[in-house]
């Protein structure tokens, strides 16, 4: 992650954002689903990101400009245009799904607080059943584990808890929805994401004075490198 | 297809040891594209943004031409991704029906029409693949920057835009240009692509932070 200084805005913007190669990976496609939701939400209190996210796509538009066009053969312009006078016919349901769009508005003032892209994912913070995993560290699932070994979950810990110590066969994302952390790269607060790979080791600490809320995204395992660690590790399912 | 690519990935283990000429010129295939400094190119972009606008009023004559474009290119996209002839089709054919019906929330000001089709394609194809979502946030969703939007006067016009991002997609060097193709070509994370490449993990994000930066100042974006 790269920390950047803080636009001149009123509002507090994030200061740890996602590199430009997870930018360009996202942008891409390229990356799984339980990681492109964390790279989402720091999107969501992001602009600056969100601008760099254009460039990747107007690059992602100039390479498919340029590739050389792939003769069709069963497609064409006449089944297609059957397919829409049929889609648009009075009386089909589709038409009536023609406008919406990708993500909705919040159903509610309850769900005003959660970044759009995980209103998908979650109705409301305040709804969620926590389970409890330690001390001070709650827990629920959003995407149970994937055969490539990708997971994502929220992780609530109290204050001054701090998370095993532990290492990661892969990358990991971390972005804060409420409250603070902190580890050995610096503190991160809402919107803030971590991004941690290869051989690092790392130990967040939840570090003000109400609980940190945070989405945590892998593609690989956590590997817990205490023996505390280890004891958790088949039970915090990371 | 694929064997082009399998044989671009073959000559491309080598890189930054040996400067086998025929691997800079396959991976300079991108950069050295005959359209880079093309007015035509841009022309062809305007053209294409004005149809995408056409569409959302109904046009089919508009849509006719976007498919004409569009729907070979999409096929090829998901061709060099992989996916089968008959999938690639369909993929296509999604394609093109979600940018008929969609064409009413393309805005001109704020991407080039080849942009905002390799958008759609890459979430149908997320959708069909993998039956996952991609994550997004729409554009009323930004949490508390609602005036974040450019300027009318910063807003580059689309023509100047297409222009100057073709120029720095031929100013890539060719290991820039390599992995920015395997990034968005391969379906692969940057440690496979690394491996691919014997380099380490560093290089490959270090190349497309670069490839990035050039992208970023020919769009005008340069001090951030």
């Amino acid at each position: 992650m790269t920390a950047r200084q803080p636009a001149a805005r009123q509002l507090v913007l994030p200061n740890h954002h996602p590199s430009d190669a997870l930018l360009v990976a996202y942008g891409a496609g390229s990356l799984g689903e339980g990681l492109s939701l964390a790279v989402a939400v720091h999107l969501a209190h992001c602009p600056d990101c969100r601008a760099t996210l254009a460039e990747v796509e107007a690059l992602g538009g100039a390479l498919l400009e340029d590739l050389p066009p792939a003769p069709l053969e069963n497609l064409s312009l006449a089944a297609t245009l059957d397919r829409l006078e049929r889609e648009e016919a009075p009386g089909n349901p589709c038409k009536a799904m023609r406008m919406r769009p990708r993500c909705s508005r919040p159903a509610g003032p309850a769900a005003a607080s959660l970044p759009g892209p995980l209103r998908a994912y979650v109705p409301s913070l305040e709804t969620l059943s926590w389970q409890r995993l330690a001390p001070g560290v709650r827990r629920v699932e959003l995407l149970p584990r994937t055969s490539s070994g990708g997971a994502a979950q929220l992780l609530r810990i109290a204050p001054g808890t701090a998370l095993p110590h532990h290492g990661h066969g892969g990358l990991e994302l971390t972005v804060v929805l409420s409250g603070h952390f902190a580890d050995e790269l610096g503190r991160y607060g809402p919107g803030d994401l971590a991004e941690v790979d290869g051989d690092t080791n790392h130990q967040p600490i939840a570090d003000s004075h109400r609980d940190c809320i945070c989405l945590i995204a892998t593609d690989a395992p956590l590997r817990f490198t205490g023996l505390m660690g280890r004891l958790m590790q088949p039970f915090i399912g990371l | 297809m694929i064997a082009q690519l399998a044989s671009l990935l073959t000559h491309a283990a080598g890189a930054d040891r040996t400067p086998d000429p025929k691997r800079i010129g396959q991976a300079a295939r991108v950069s050295a594209n005959p359209a880079a400094a093309d007015p035509a190119a841009a022309r062809l972009a305007a053209d294409q943004s004005a149809d995408l606008v056409a569409v959302a009023a109904g046009d089919r004559a508009a849509f006719a031409r976007l498919f004409a474009h569009f729907a070979p290119r999409v096929k090829a996209y998901m061709l060099k991704l992989g996916m089968p002839a008959q999938r690639a089709e369909d993929l296509a054919q999604d394609t093109m029906l979600s940018v008929w019906r969609k064409a009413s929330l393309y805005d001109p000001a704020k991407a080039e029409a080849a942009t905002w089709v390799f958008t759609i394609a890459r979430n149908l194809r997320i959708d069909m693949l993998r039956r996952e979502r991609h994550p997004e946030v729409s554009d009323d969703e930004l949490q508390e920057h609602e005036d974040d939007r450019p300027r009318a006067d910063e807003v580059l016009d689309g023509d100047r835009r297409a222009r100057r991002l073709r120029g720095a997609l031929a100013s890539l060097t060719p290991e820039q240009a390599e992995v920015v193709q395997l990034s968005f070509f391969a379906d692969l994370a940057h440690p496979a692509i690394a491996e691919r490449l014997d380099v380490p993990l560093g290089t490959v994000k270090s190349r497309l932070r670069l490839a990035m930066a050039k992208i970023r100042k020919a769009l005008g974006d340069d001090d951030r």
